[in-house]
């Protein structure tokens, strides 16, 4: 007999024996004389199942999971005999978790053989470029900006109005930038979608090109994703080979080339124009705008620079139609959002659905509540930059607006889940130390303020006159927030302040009405 | 495995800076370059690749120190990584860390005085939902407890 199985080689299911796996079912079946393709796919995104098993059969895919190498043989005994086994978990589609999901930008991750241009078309891929390619520039404009998508890097600017901008600049040279230096922790789904769908990214990218009048492109990924790194150099060749990068792009007369470039290790690259500094080869400063990137950005020209997810949110739009996409979501956020639910959490992975979910329904519904059992006792959204909610906002939905009226962002969708053993007083003083770590040190808010953040936290854990350092480092944060020059001395008053704000008393007892002492 | 490198040499070193020099924007691309080869950047190197940039001797050095990826000398035999970021401190990576720090005997950021383990923070691997996560020479670990951490520990210092 032989068996078509899919395991993923993702860097979240290796990390957790994927590769082990893979090569045990591989030796196992050849020592049984049974034939077998492994595919290694993306992630499903479920990663508490990792490593997960998927066989195909005629009904669809059967998958198992988490499994380790001793349970293999077991595994293929179950497989051969068509018996029950304790890891099964039926049919992949109907997991309740992956299909309660609204899967656009994520659709094919977990499913294809991200190594494949043939698997990637037979998909749907590259469907957006066609119609692309047919429609011109000015009617991708249109559909780009009717579909309401706003960057998923953090900012949330109008992807149309910013592509809109480049298009309509004049120069000899324009550039795609691919902001792929996710370096925010809980989110991992540039990561996923670019080792689990790269020709997706590639796909969105291309798209972009065409519309402004680019013909080279560069995705900037972080040094700390060498998975990623290769995934895409992998695919970028493919796809020079399959004519869909290079001169007359699917048989076009438009031209269009990647290259990928890799970081190293400074988090303050995920700040759109100091990542242009990097790629220019300088030390990574943030540059003041205006002038905007759209008008002056990568070697001084045009540059339409996007984060992974809304490239890759592209040509779902373009096959698909504004429409389809713009259905989804709520108020001025449209579509869906690839949600990634991470640290001290049951379920976790990468969610993407519709904006307007809660996050209480995220927390507690779709991730089941804490890894440890304990309960929930705060949550940070968006990254180190992103607030620090409790329990009592978890009415809040998923929603740019929303999350700004309550002090927060939803950045690049992230969560973090905190069981009730968190000090927020360390949390808060993580927050400042991250920032002093990694400031560019342009800007004096940011570069001496987290510094003397550090310090003046340290010295509300250490008891010294709590109220008065509380008042200093409220002040200072407000200093921060207003002075700096980029989001990471700017935002990182959010984290500080939203648990100074609603976990007050990890900070101070909670003030007394004090008794004249006469 | 450990990583092999070249022992420094400036011919070699030579070799690698013109082969990237004619990319735009090519400094990060040569440093990584050297420190694929060398495993760090040697000092030697960066007039040399000022030199080829036609970049002064104090750019280059500033872009070197900007970035917190590149070596200015070599690392222990192994390199073993802790997420310290958020989600990983979040599913008990603080407690993980110290115990890294005190089984090896130096803290974070620092080798070994036998130069066998050079034990390093890393700000957030992407791997968040199977946390506390770690890397050994490239290898990636998720779901770090003390037993896996006592392990990856042991495997560094052989």
């Amino acid at each position: 007999m032989s068996m078509r199985l899919f395991v993923s080689r993702d860097a979240g299911a290796v990390a957790v024996g994927a590769d082990e796996v893979a090569l045990a079912l591989e030796q196992a079946a050849a020592k049984r004389g049974v034939t077998v393709e492994i595919v290694r796919t993306g992630s499903r995104g479920m990663y508490w199942l990792e490593p997960l098993v998927e066989v195909a059969t005629p009904q669809g895919r059967i998958a198992f999971g988490p499994v380790s190498e001793t349970d293999v043989p077991s595994l293929l005994d179950a497989l051969a005999s068509n018996t029950p086994h304790l890891l099964r978990l039926g049919a992949t589609d109907e997991i309740p978790w992956l299909k309660r999901q609204t899967r656009l930008t994520f659709a094919r991750c977990g499913v294809i053989d991200p190594r494949s241009l043939d698997d990637y078309r037979a998909h749907g891929g590259y469907k957006g470029l066609e119609r692309a390619l047919s429609l011109g520039s000015d009617a991708i404009l249109v559909e780009v900006t009717a579909s309401g998508l706003r960057g998923r890097g953090g900012a949330g600017f109008p992807t149309g109005i910013k592509w809109k901008t480049v298009a309509q600049a004049k120069a000899d040279r324009k550039f795609i930038v691919c902001n792929a230096d996710e370096g925010d922790s809980g989110t991992f789904a540039d990561r996923m979608i670019m080792e689990g769908d790269p020709f997706l990214v590639i796909e969105g990218m291309t798209t972009a090109g065409i519309t402004v009048g680019a013909t080279k492109g560069y995705i900037y990924i972080r040094s700390e994703y060498p998975h990623a790194v290769e995934a895409m150099n992998a695919a970028i060749k493919a796809a020079k080979r399959g004519g869909y990068l290079g001169d007359k792009i699917g048989g076009s007369t438009s031209s269009f080339d990647l290259e990928v470039r890799v970081g190293a290790g400074a988090y303050v690259c995920g700040e759109e124009t100091s990542l242009l500094e990097s790629l220019e080869g300088r030390r990574g400063l943030v540059r003041a705008k205006p002038p905007l990137p759209a008008h002056h950005g990568l070697f001084g020209k045009p540059t339409v620079i996007n984060n992974v997810l809304s490239f890759a949110a592209i040509p779902f739009i373009l096959a698909e139609g504004a429409k389809a996409y713009t259905d989804f979501g709520m108020g001025r956020s449209r579509g869906t959002m690839p949600i990634q639910l991470a640290g001290n959490i049951r379920h976790g992975g990468l969610f993407e659905t519709a904006f307007g979910v809660t996050l209480g329904e995220l927390v507690d519904d779709v991730g089941g509540g804490t890894f440890t059992g304990r309960p929930v006792r705060a949550v940070q959204v968006g990254g180190p930059l992103g607030a620090y909610f409790p329990r009592a906002l978890f009415d809040t939905p998923f929603d740019y607006e929303a999350f700004a009226a309550r002090d927060g962002l939803i950045g690049h969708g992230g969560i973090v889940v905190f069981d009730d053993s968190v000090d927020m007083r360390r949390q808060a003083r993580f927050a400042m130390e991250f920032c002093a770590i990694e400031s560019c040190g342009k800007c004096t808010p940011c570069r001496i303020g987290s510094t003397r953040g550090v310090e003046t936290i340290e010295k509300i854990i250490r008891g010294e006159r709590v109220s008065e350092n509380l008042a200093l480092v409220e002040d200072l944060c407000n200093t921060m927030k207003f002075g700096s020059l980029c989001a990471l001395g700017g935002f990182t008053p959010y984290p500080v302040l939203s648990a100074l704000k609603h976990f007050r008393e990890d900070f101070a007892p909670i003030p007394t009405t004090l008794q004249a002492a006469e | 495995m450990t990583a092999v490198y070249e022992p420094w040499d400036e011919t070699r070193g030579a070799e690698i800076i013109a082969e990237h020099a004619k990319q735009e924007g090519a400094t990060l691309v040569i440093l990584h370059a050297l420190q694929e080869a060398f495993g760090y950047v040697p000092e030697a190197a960066i007039p040399m690749v000022a030199q080829a940039l036609n970049l002064s001797r104090a750019e280059v050095h500033g872009v070197f120190t900007f970035y917190h990826d590149f070596r200015h000398k070599p690392a222990g035999r192994h390199v073993l990584k802790l997420c310290r970021a958020e989600a990983c401190q979040a599913a008990g990576g603080d407690a993980l860390a110290a115990r890294a720090e005190a089984k090896l005997g130096v803290p974070l950021g620092n080798t070994t005085a036998d130069d066998r383990v050079t034990l390093e923070p890393i700000y957030c691997l992407g791997l968040c939902a199977t946390a506390p996560s770690a890397m050994l020479d490239g290898r990636l670990i998720g779901r770090l407890d003390e037993k896996r951490l006592d392990a990856l520990v042991a495997e560094a210092q052989r």
